[in-house]
Order: C-alpha cells, then structure tokens, then sequence
C-alpha cells in the first residue's frame, strides 16, 4: 500500500514535527501563535492585523510556537459522533477533549486527546504535551492536526 | 439612570418540533403579543426583529419578514443577529428608539426552526470562520464548552452529579404546567442519571434541547402606557448588552483558545459572565439583593448553577448550596427559571432571551398560572451570545 501523504487539517497553526538538519535531535511539534512586537500579547489561532489588548494599537506580530506543554484547565469527552464538518472515524471513536493552560503564554487552548485515553484517565491540573496526530484520512492522504497527551502516559 | 420602559404585552408560540416555517411561530407570537397589550398593527410604530441564520435570508432580515407577514404598514424596522442574545439585542434596538423619542411603541420578534441533533455551523467549506473550525478541527459541539464549565465546576467547588440533576429535576417540575414549554414532564433524579452520558460529566437530559418556537413583546413608553389606561405596566429598567473585558481568560464557545493575560491585570477583573449582570443592576439602579426571580440560561444543569453566581445571588462557591436549600424552587427565596427554563423549552435562538422576558412578564403581572411565584417585583433575565455578546435584562412592576 502506498504511503499516504501528511496533510495539515488547517494551514499555518501548528509545525509537523521536523527531523534536525545536522543530525541532532528532532524537533517537536507546536502550535503556532502570534505575538504582539509592542505589548508581547498572545493569540492563537494568529492574529495578523489587529491586537486583542485594547490598550495597544499595534499591527505588527512575530509568528511563534506555543509552549509545547501544559496543564489541563478542564476535560470532557464527544460520546456522540459531532455533525459535519467533522469526519468521523468509521465506525465512530468517542474521543476525549481538553482546555490547557500554557503558563508562559497565560492562555487557554483546547485540542482533542490522543485516542486510547479517555475522561477516566484525565485530571485538571495534569500535564500534557502537544503531539501531532491523525484527524482523518482520504484514499490519498492523512489529514493530522494538533492533540494533547498526558505526559508519560 | 436612563426612564423606564412598558413591556404592554407578551406572548409566544408553544416551542416544540413542529418543522414548520419559523416566520409561522413569530406571526403567532406577535399577534398574541398585541392582543395582550390591545394594540393594533396599524399602530406600530417600530418593527425590531431578532434574526436567525438558520432560516436563510428571510431569517437574516427578520424585522422585514415579519412587518410582511403582519402586512406592509410603512414602520420602522431593525434587524439584529447576536447568536443566544439576539432577543435581547432586539429588545434594546427597541428600547433605545423608544427612549429617543423615535417612537411610542414597537413590537419585538423572534423566532427559529431548528433541525434535529446538535447545533452544526452554517455549511460549507469555510476554513476562515472560527465556529465551522471547532467541529471540523476538534469535533467540538456546543455541550463540549458546557462539559468544561461543569467539570470545572465539580473541581472547584465540589459540585456533583446528583447536584445537576437535582437542577433538572426542579427545572421540569417548574415547567410541567407552562403551555409554552416543549417538554412537560417530570422527571425524577435516577431517571436523569440514568440518561446517556454525552459530553462527560453532562448527561442527555441535563443538556438543552434545539427547539422551534417564537416570542414577542409589545414595548411602549410610559406616556404611551399611560393614554392607554395601563397606569402600572411591568417595566424594562435595563438592558445590559455589555462584550467582555480583556483578558477574557475563560474559554468561550467557539473559540479554540482565550485570551492571553501576559499584557494586561487579570486579578481583580470581573469574568464576562459576571460582568452581564452586573452592567444591568447599575443601569437599573438596584443589586442582586432586589431580585425577586430570574430567568437564566440553563444550556446545561450546570451551567444554571454559574449562572446564579455570575447573577450575584449568592457568592462563588455557594450555588450548590442554594440549590440544596431550595432557595431557587419556586416557593423559595429567589426562584430561578420557574418557566421551566431551557431545560423545558429547548433553545429557539432569537426568540430565547424574549421569551425569558415574556416569563417575567407574565410573574410580575400574577399570570403565570401554575408556575407562579408569588409576589415577584423585580426579575432578571441573563444570557450570553457566541463571540462576546453579553444579555441581561430587569423588569420590575
């Protein structure tokens, strides 16, 4: 069977995971903010013309990845398969999801979970990383989007 | 303080499943609300419609789909779309043009055909609109946002699953005698614990339903209540319709993330939710301690619980207890959604946030049979649109 092509689900909010050049060490993945060049606020998905700190006017903003790795603010899981447009497993998974906080951005970010964990295992508070995981997948190729898993799980 | 404002009549078409064109809920509505308040359509002066997206381009125009079906008579007319509070945004387009002079009486519109299942967004391939992105990137519904709020809620304060059904429960006992609610049965604890979990910790029946239905009200100014005999008409005191503050750090629906607080003071700032309530008491004048009954937006069992803290009827951390001391059943100290709430109803977006305030109508007036609470003065209603849109309301008679 062919090799499927890796396709991001959304262009330009998170990086694949990038083998390293010069032989070290793979670089993660990670999900791809903006940061305001005048007042350092965050914002994902990116802002690119405008800044949320309404004490700030400013148009410029620098693409950067999130922290990679945070605490779970609350959990919940999808029991029942969500209408289109998501594309569901076949047969549908239930599939659990979380809001993290990433402390250095001091924001909240949600994602689903890697499939095999599921509400039983999860706890506010835990961390977890983010990974980049299967969404779904056509004839040619496998959409991947951003999850979080629990860190040594 | 801005004047005061009658509602003269309230009325609405029984919510349900009818799969009937949503402008047929809306005329039925409007005309009850006319008949309530004994004025005729020629004499409207002002037709304010809160739009649905759900119903195509007349949904998007409704204040002109609605004048055209009660007859083209040359008023004023407003559309408005805010998601949830649209109804409230279109009770202060009214409100506004009403203390401005603009005009002496206008009615308010709203209504919805919904489709069975869960909210989906507007279809499509739109991979720049952030609420069509949650489903497709996250699978994330409208109970997901509710899940978090509520295992968050049994995190902090200790809340329970027995806590929520116990909501559920009063919430079905409210509405078994409400004409307008969809569902008018009771229901016993085991029988909502017993129900099949869909977003962990929420279960099917403590999840409001999407429903079709319509509501309407008949506002006027006080001279225009007063020629009309009505000395001492229910009132609208205030219309808080306030965004949130930056950093609004508690993630909202649609959102895939909140805001970031590294640039600005998050201690100390009032939440979004909080912050609603509060921008109508100071409009109106008075506090949380003044409310007599409250019609609050339940889209879960726990979220009614929020709902009570942001509202100010008792502190953060106490709404479990509130509600185990049966403060907000009907018969106690500050009865919450007697009309059976969402709970009841099922949602039927642009006609929510005014049937909440026909509710309050119809307790402060002494006729909400079945359902009364007694001596109710003042209410408040509170809710909250998709993106920031803030919705509260006070009527006091």
């Amino acid at each position: 069977m062919a090799t499927k092509t890796t396709v991001p689900a959304v262009e330009g909010w998170f990086n694949l995971a990038t083998p390293s050049t010069d032989g070290g060490q793979e670089q993660p993945p990670a999900l791809l903010g903006s940061r305001c060049t005048t007042c350092g606020t965050f914002a994902f998905p990116k802002e690119t013309f405008f800044c949320r700190n309404p004490e700030c006017d400013s148009t410029a903003f620098d693409e950067v990845p999130l922290s990679r790795r945070g605490t779970i603010w609350s959990y919940t899981d999808a029991r029942y398969q969500p209408p289109p447009p998501y594309v569901p497993a076949d047969p549908y998974e239930p599939f659990a999801i979380v809001a993290v906080e990433l402390a250095d951005e001091k924001m909240v970010v949600m994602g689903q979970v890697v499939a095999g964990v599921d509400v039983a295992d999860l706890r506010i508070g835990m961390d977890v990383e983010l990974v980049v995981d299967t969404l779904y997948e056509d004839d040619e190729n496998e959409y991947v989007v951003w999850k979080w898993a629990p860190v040594n799980a | 303080m801005p004047e005061k404002i009658a509602v003269l009549g309230a009325g609405m078409h029984p919510w349900g499943k009818w799969g009937r064109n949503f402008v047929e809920y809306g005329l039925a509505a409007a005309r009850d609300a006319m008949a309530d308040a004994g004025v005729e359509w020629s004499e409207i002066q002002m037709v304010s419609g809160a739009d649905t997206i759900r119903n195509g381009y007349p949904g998007f125009v409704s204040g002109a789909t609605f004048a055209q079906a009660l007859g083209w008579s040359g008023a004023r007319v407003s559309s408005v779309y805010a998601a949830c509070a649209a109804g409230a945004t279109a009770i202060n387009a009214a409100r506004a043009q009403i203390l401005a002079g603009l005009c002496d009486v206008a009615l308010v519109v709203g209504a919805d055909t919904t489709p069975k299942g869960f909210f989906a967004p507007v279809g499509g391939d739109r991979k720049d609109d952030p609420d069509w992105l949650r489903f497709h990137l996250m699978g994330a519904t409208n109970p997901t946002y509710f899940a978090l709020y509520a295992r968050r809620r049994m995190e902090l304060y200790g809340a329970t699953e027995a806590d929520f059904a116990a909501v559920k429960v009063k919430n079905s006992r409210h509405g078994l005698n409400n004409p307008y609610a969809r569902y008018r049965k009771e229901v016993t604890a085991d029988e909502v614990l017993a129900s099949p979990m869909v977003a962990d910790p929420l279960r099917l029946l403590e999840i409001c339903a999407t429903s079709d239905g319509g509501a309407a009200l008949v506002l006027s100014s006080m001279e225009f209540a007063r020629a009309r005999g009505v000395t001492s008409p229910v009132t609208i005191d205030a219309v808080s319709t306030v965004t949130p503050r930056f950093p609004n750090t508690v993630i909202e629906m649609p959102n895939f993330s909140t805001d970031s607080g590294v640039s600005a003071a998050v201690v100390g700032l009032p939440s979004f939710r909080d912050s609603i309530a509060t921008a109508a008491y100071e409009e109106a004048g008075i506090g949380p301690e003044d409310v007599s009954v409250a019609e609050v937006y339940d889209l879960s069992a726990a979220l009614e619980l929020d709902w009570y803290e942001n509202i100010g009827l008792c502190k953060e951390g106490e709404a479990e207890k509130l509600l185990r001391d049966g403060d907000t059943t009907i018969g106690g100290r500050v009865p919450v959604n007697p009309s059976g709430g969402l709970s009841c109803f099922g949602e039927a977006i642009p006609a929510q946030a005014i049937a909440q305030v026909c509710e309050l109508t119809w307790q402060l007036r002494g006729q909400a049979d079945g359902r009364q609470v007694d001596g109710a003065t003042v209410g408040v209603t509170v809710n909250q649109g998709l993106f920031g849109h803030g919705s509260s309301v006070i009527v006091s008679k």
